[in-house]
Parts: structure tokens; sequence; C-alpha cells
């Protein structure tokens, strides 16, 4: 299958002047869709950066970022926000929910934005995701893996082609986590998403299709672990 | 308004208590308004329900002393009715007088002095309008409220002069916050001249009075400047004549100075109450724009936001302000409410409260998307 999403040659430097820092060195990589890729590596090596450039919140220096169609270096902000809205769904790390907004509408919020062609019906996701019987409750009546799968949800309900996670993993228990990423892993494989995550967490990388680590900048193909 | 409604839900403690300080204030403005209306009722509602266009003072008079300081002749009411465009002019005469009924009221009165035949001379709502009889007057509704009666006689002090009331006029006609009675000019004017009953005065009293009251035809222009000239005085509008009023001006200053400041609290207020909000929102703004939420519509929804809130604590302030301003109107104090101040105010509270909100909202534009990634910064 073709590709959703290609970096070529992406470098991103952070800083003017004498003092700058080479957040991303010409870094290259395809994700198709269906697939979960998973980028390691310690923190500051950019990987967040990769994740603000793919998810069309900066535009790098140099090199080019295509999602579908779109080329992300030559449009606008408000293009851009606009790409953001329909083609990509973001997973923060600890879910990053609204408070005020119950579980249910936490799923609905994103279909507020602007009109969304063809979205998932809440109830339905929030049910694929196991938390249906949550729906009314609001963040923090919730666990942080309870938060973390409202979070999948509502990155899920625009059909977005494209899947962004930060670190999914950072406040769980070594189950949960598991539960968590199995849960990625089949969203993405089931509804054909392309789905890029960052993460710390080397238990967790059996149920990713391919593994690059991140070191200063630089981006490299790790063999996928035994599955 | 999805997000801003359920936010106000949600919040409702923090809301709630910018919301009291918005009804609050929304209290003390409608007491304001209704104390402003009765203060210049009670200065001026007597000048306001003349038929007069203007007054033509003597010549250099100081504005905030002319009813009480000017004198002027027959001669200008001559030249002033002789203008283009002027429809009447007649003499008119002011004086603050102290009295006492014969049934042992004491009372201040303005004594307004006007020809029995001329466009001045008041309508009464009860008994007759002003008579031949030199003595009789025609009292304001709110003289009548003190406890005087058709047929009580009252002296004027110190000259003892003895006048009958004849008539009641219908509503409140009051100047300087004091109830007006209406007199033939000729008894005012020695009244003025501090004659007492049977003493003569001089022939020239019969010739003085204070202004010359102007009335326009409908639509025409007088040059003022021409018949001020022609007449040797200076004219003020009736409006502006009301600032000769005494204490009008200070009144109406020092009530507006208190409410301007009301006004600019409330906005700024408002302001740094959504200002700490969207300060405290920033990790969550972030990540709603990151999730592709454009800017319009965060603005649109925490504009709605600020606009409901505003609305909800002004209405129930408003409201609070109405009851309690039923209550003060039935004391003595001045106080008067009028839908129209009372709207303008409500209008001016809210709209100011938003434009607080909306320099706080506008930083939301400054939400850096790039945040909601990364740990919670």
């Amino acid at each position: 299958m073709s590709p959703i999403l290609s970096l070529t040659d992406v470098t991103l430097v952070h800083g003017d002047g004498e003092e700058t820092v080479t957040a991303l060195d010409k870094v290259s990589l395809e994700v198709s869709p269906g697939e979960l890729v998973a980028i390691v590596g310690p923190s500051g090596s950019g990987k967040s950066s990769l994740l603000a450039v793919a998810g069309a919140l900066t535009t790098p220096t140099s090199g080019t970022v295509r999602l579908a169609d779109h080329d992300l270096g030559t449009s606008s902000p408000r293009e851009l926000a606009r790409i953001r809205r329909d083609q990509i769904g973001f997973v923060f790390q600890s879910g990053n929910l609204v408070p005020a907004l119950t579980s249910y509408d936490q799923v609905r919020l994103p279909l507020t934005f602007g009109k969304v062609s063809d979205p998932r019906d809440p109830a339905e996701l929030l049910a694929e995701v196991g938390m249906d019987h949550k729906a009314k409750r609001r963040p923090h009546e919730l666990s942080g893996g309870e938060r973390q799968r409202v979070g999948i949800a509502r990155a899920l309900v625009t059909r977005p082609h494209l899947l962004l996670v930060d670190e999914p993993t950072a406040a769980l228990d070594r189950q949960r986590s598991q539960d968590i990423v199995g849960l990625l892993a089949r969203e993405a494989h089931e509804h054909d998403v392309a789905a890029v995550m960052v993460t710390h967490d080397h238990d967790v990388l059996h149920h990713c299709d391919r593994v690059y680590e991140m070191i200063d900048g630089r981006l490299n193909a790790v063999a996928t672990s035994t599955d | 308004m999805f997000l801003a409604l359920r936010e106000l839900v949600f919040a409702r403690g923090r809301f709630a208590l910018m919301g009291s300080v918005v009804a609050l204030i929304a209290v003390l403005v409608v007491l304001l308004s209704g104390l402003s209306v009765g203060l210049v009722n009670d200065g001026v509602s007597g000048l306001k329900k003349m038929p007069v266009s203007s007054f033509a003072f003597q010549e250099g008079v100081a504005k905030d002393s002319a009813f009480s300081r000017s004198i002027v002749t027959r001669d200008a009411v001559e030249k002033w009715s002789e203008q283009d465009g002027v429809d009447e002019a007649a003499p008119f005469g002011n004086t603050l007088v102290n009295a006492r009924s014969d049934e042992g009221v004491e009372i201040d009165l303005a004594l307004f002095g006007v020809e029995t035949d001329s466009f001045l001379a008041p309508e009464a709502a009860e008994g007759s309008g002003l008579t031949d009889a030199p003595d009789g007057i025609v009292i304001s509704e709110t003289a009548a409220e003190e406890g005087i009666a058709i047929g009580d006689v009252i002296r004027l002090k110190p000259s003892e002069t003895p006048l009958r009331v004849v008539g009641i006029l219908d509503g409140q006609h009051t100047y300087g916050h004091v109830d007006i009675a209406y007199l033939p000019l000729k008894t005012w004017q020695e009244v003025r001249a501090g004659a007492r009953p049977g003493e003569t005065v001089p022939p020239r009293t019969y010739d003085e009075f204070t202004a010359v009251a102007v009335k326009d035809k409908p639509d025409a222009e007088v040059d003022v400047a021409a018949a001020d000239k022609a007449a040797g005085t200076t004219s003020f509008t009736l409006e502006e004549s009301f600032g000769a009023s005494p204490g009008y001006t200070a009144e109406t200053s020092t009530l507006q100075l208190i409410q301007g400041f009301l006004y600019a609290i409330s906005a700024l207020v408002v302001g740094a109450f959504f200002t700490v909000l969207v300060i405290q929102r920033r990790q969550e703004l972030a990540v709603l724009r990151a999730m592709g939420a454009s800017t319009g519509y965060l603005l649109r929804d925490s504009l709605l936001q600020s606009l409901v809130l505003l609305v909800v604590s002004a209405g129930i302030g408003v409201g609070i302000g109405l009851a309690g301003g039923a209550a003060l109107a039935s004391t003595p104090m001045p106080f008067s409410l009028e839908a129209g101040p009372i709207a303008v105010a409500t209008v001016l509270l809210i709209t100011l409260g938003l434009v607080g909100a909306a320099f706080a909202v506008l930083r939301v534009t400054r939400v850096d998307p790039l945040t909601a990634l990364g740990g919670n910064r």
C-alpha cells in the first residue's frame, strides 16, 4: 500500500544565531495505512519534534512532509488547522482530556470544530474502546488507563488518516500499558489508520509493526522484535 | 456553545462567584440610575414641564446662578417677541421662599411668577388655574402630598404675605428640590421686593422679573445671538438652564462619575477573571488547537461564555435592584425608576464587560498548540 505520511530529509532547527539546536536531522519516514510505527529514544532526542512536524503543528526548516495529498510545508496556518481537524488524530500524554466534559462529550468534541464528512458514531466508538459504562463520567472520575481510552476514542472519531500518539503509557502500570498499546494496534489495523507512537516503554514494542530509534535528531530503523 | 455551556455548568461555583460580583454592580447601577433620575426630577421637573424653548437672562449672568441673580425688564420681552421664529415671549419670575400654612405645615416653595394670561400659566388638575385673584396660587402635587389642600392659606416668611391655594398641578413640579407654587407675576414682584401686605413698592418693581421665557415656533430656527444682542440678554436653552437650578450640576456630575467608575470596574473585573481563566486553561486550549479547533472557534466559544455570564448575572442584579428600588421609591428619598435610563445602564454594563472579556480572551490566539505535546508543562 502506498504511504499516507511521508517525511523526506526533514530537518528542524530551533533557535537562531549561534545558539541553534538541531531537533531533527535529515529524517525520512514513510507510514502506510493500517501500520503502527513506534519511535523510541531518550528524552530530548527529537521524538516530540517528529510528532510536531508530522502533526502539522510546526513546519520544518527544510525537507518535505506530505500527508495524503497535502504538502504541509506550503500550507497556511488556517489550512494546517483544518488538516489537523480532518485528517489527524492526536493521543496525548495522560489523555489531556477537557476537565468539564463527560467521556461521551469528549468524543463528540472534535465534531463541533467544523463539518466532518463521515464521522464515526461517538457512542459506538466509546463502546469499542471499552468505556461505554463510564460515558457520563468526567476525567477526574476516571483512572489513567480509562482516560487514555477516552483520548483514543476522541482521536478516532473524525476517521483520521493519521494517528499520532505521544507517550501513551507514561502514567500507566505494566498491564494497563499493554492494554492501551494493544488497543492502539488493533484500531490501526482494523480501521486502516496510519499510527505513529512515541514512547519510552520498550515492553510495548511487540505490538508495533515497525520500530525506529531516535538519537540526537537522527532516525534509525531497529530490527523488529519477535512477534 | 458546546464547550462554553458545559464549562459554565462544570465550574458553576467559580462562575457564580464572578456572576455575583457583576450582579452586585448591576444592583448599584440600577440604584444609582434611580437616584440620578430622582434627583434630576427633584431639581428641574418643574422647568422640564414648562412649554418653553429657552430663557433669556440678564446679559452676562453666570449660568450656575442665572435664576437667582438675573433681572430683566419688559423691554426685553418685547424685543424677544419681535424676533423671527419666536412664537411667544413672556415674563417669568423665580424665587425660593419659606412658608407655613395656617394648618401649621412648614414648607419651602419655589415661587414661579407668571402673567395669568400668558402661555406660561399652568393648567391645574384639581381646582382652578391662576385667576384674577392676586393671592391665588397653584401648587405642585408633591406639595399637596405634604399636607396642603385647596383653600388653605399659606404665609410667606418673613413678610407674612398670605396666599391662597386655588389649584393643584398634575404630578411632580419641583425646582431645586423644592415644590413649585405658581402665582400671578404682580404678586411675585411684590414678594420679591420684600413688601409686607398693604405696603406700596416703587413703580419699577412691576417692570422687573427674572427672565424672558421664550417659545419658538415649531421647527423654526431663531437667531439667538441677534436676539440676545437686540434685547440685551444672555439666553440659555431649557436644557442649559437646568444647570442654573441649585445643586443640579454638582449632583448629576457626581452620580455620573460614580456610574462611570462602576462601568470601568465591571470591565476590569470581568477582564481580570477571564484573563486568569484563560491562563489556567492554557494546556487545555493548546490541546484543542492541536486537535484542529480554529482560533475563531475558541474566540467565539469564550466570548459566548462571557456573554451568557454577563447577561444572566446583570439580569439578576437588575431584578434585585428594581425590587430594592421599588421599596426606596416609597420613601421621601428622591428616587425614581425609569425604564429608559436603566436599559441604557444595563446595556452599557454588559457591553463594557464584554470588552473586558474580549481583551482577555484574545490571549487564546497566543496559545501555541505545540505545547500540547510532551509533559504537562
